[in-house]
């Protein structure tokens, strides 16, 4: 059933809409999408250190994610810098790095474009594995921090004065993050893995009255997302990634017209 | 039981710089099961920040707190909730805590705002919302409460309907309250001990104790200690937020 290079990718996708919604409705309330952005930059230097050392490229990318994680913050800790200024420069500089590395690796054939913008072709029945149980096991973490984290995320002060621990939670999120971006990077790719954390889930803030109902319409939003891109990556012969992120950038745009009725229907 | 297994929180010595200069010094305090402690003082004597040191939320602190207990209910004097998350009273109410339905209808009832239940947190008044606050933080039945400036913009009738609520809870639960407030003359009558702060402990005791000290009448003026002529007789029905009239 999986030899079938299309339906291992709508599988892997799937996997991963799966994950990126309830992710990206934490991504979207904590304000941390350039947060979101400068793992996925650096995540390049780790394909390229999967590379050279010829070794796992989803486990090089989920470690040198959550390496850069760390160090941003123990620069917040040491610095004056404000705070996106510490992201752009982890970003540029993790991914100016990445691509002066694959300058120097010319013994190996290298799909930029692929792993900037996903690759359709690439997803193998390994990186299925990788995308199901990773993204499996970032569900069960998730759902075992998500009061502290969600009620640090409302509130810090409250969180942590009621016996939650608001810190160990933010902490194992952000290794959450990193190894999201790690299992969905060649299918979506390092520049545009923060829109599939995004945008279904701007589109599901249109429609949701409630925290729950948001991640659930994050969800079917990434799914829906990542269907009507594959197919037209498969029609037009389209990199995946845009296609996903134009599929749902479409949602939104239809969302807003929903939330335009309720209004009218209000008044 | 000895005195020292009803204790909840115990302040010795505390304090707290920040950039060179003392924010608050030298306070103890102690707070109690089933007690009502009161601080009081002017704006900046470091009452919030002696209530976030109670409570473990300040790092880097001079002196020693223990805090025996971890079933605490917060009510903050400022909280900024940012409206990106999409948040029903109702969802606000299971923050820290699961509870079920019928706990949370009876807080939302006590605070006289269970018609808000499936409202949305971003659409309720200041008074309103002040009133879920309460309620979320008496709902799950804790051991200390810790309530900064609770009241702050509930109308009149309201507030001395919640103040009367607060020492019901505090005697009803058992449990300890750590209370901040400004008006000296309802809080003054519900309260066991009162601790007088501007930056430091200017006077403690119980309110009658209080109201008399000098240092307290160069701190709040002749006539707070003449305020002391409390809120003392007895309503035969009380008024919930929507208007309606309850019987006691």
């Amino acid at each position: 059933m999986f030899d079938d290079f299309f339906i291992r990718a709508i599988f892997a996708g799937i996997g991963i809409a799966f994950v990126t919604g309830p992710l990206g409705c934490f991504v979207v309330w904590r304000r941390l999408s350039y947060f979101g952005d400068t793992l996925a930059h650096s995540a390049l230097l780790g394909v390229t250190i999967a590379y050279s050392l010829d070794f796992n490229i989803a486990v090089s990318i989920f470690f040198i994610s959550s390496a850069i994680a760390l160090i941003l913050i123990q620069l917040q800790r040491k610095t004056n810098l404000p705070s996106d200024a510490l992201l752009g420069l982890l970003a540029h500089s993790s991914l100016a790095v990445g691509l002066v590395v694959i300058g120097f690796l010319t013994f190996i054939r290298f799909d930029i474009m692929g792993l900037l913008f996903g690759d359709i072709l690439a997803v193998n029945k390994k990186d299925l594995f990788i995308i199901w149980f990773g993204g499996a096991l970032i569900l069960i973490v998730l759902k075992l921090i998500w009061k502290p984290l969600f009620a640090s995320t409302v509130n810090y002060e409250l969180a942590e004065a009621e016996g939650l621990n608001p810190d160990k939670a933010k902490a194992i999120f952000t290794v959450l993050l990193a190894a999201l971006i790690a299992i969905s990077i060649k299918l979506v790719g390092v520049l545009l893995i923060t829109g599939m954390l995004i945008i279904p889930t701007a589109m599901a803030r249109n429609l949701s009255d409630n925290p729950k109902k948001m991640v659930v319409f994050s969800i079917i939003g990434g799914l829906l997302s990542v269907f009507i891109g594959l197919f037209s990556s498969l029609e037009f012969n389209t990199p995946s990634g845009p296609s996903i992120i134009a599929a749902a950038l479409i949602l939104f745009i239809i969302s807003l017209f929903k939330i335009k009725q309720t209004i009218q229907l209000k008044n | 039981m000895g005195i020292e297994n009803n204790i909840l929180v115990k302040l010795k010595d505390v304090g707290i710089k920040r950039n060179d200069k003392w924010l608050v010094k030298g306070v103890s305090l102690v707070v109690e099961k089933g007690k009502i402690i009161t601080l009081i003082g002017p704006n900046g004597s470091g009452k919030s920040t002696t209530a976030k040191i109670a409570l473990g939320l300040h790092k880097n602190i001079e002196g020693e707190v223990q805090k025996l207990t971890n079933k605490i209910g917060y009510v903050p004097q400022k909280i900024s909730i940012d409206w990106t998350l999409p948040l029903r009273v109702k969802d606000f109410m299971l923050l820290t805590d699961d509870l079920n339905d019928k706990l949370i209808d009876e807080a939302l009832t006590l605070t006289g705002v269970d018609h808000l239940k499936n409202k949305n947190l971003g659409n309720l008044s200041g008074g309103e919302f002040q009133r879920v606050l309460l309620a979320r933080a008496i709902s799950k039945k804790p051991e200390l409460l810790v309530l900064d400036e609770p009241v702050q913009g509930v109308d009149f009738t309201g507030e001395i309907a919640l103040y009367e609520l607060i020492k019901k809870i505090s005697e009803n639960l058992n449990c300890g309250i750590l209370l901040i407030s400004h008006d000296l003359h309802t809080v003054m009558s519900a309260t066991d001990h009162v601790v007088c702060l501007n930056g430091h402990v200017c006077c403690s005791g119980s309110p009658l104790d209080v109201a008399k000290n000098k240092e307290y009448k160069a701190l709040f003026g002749e006539q707070a200690s003449q305020t002391l002529s409390i809120y003392e007789h007895k309503h035969d029905h009380v008024h919930s937020s929507d208007g309606e009239i309850k019987k006691n």
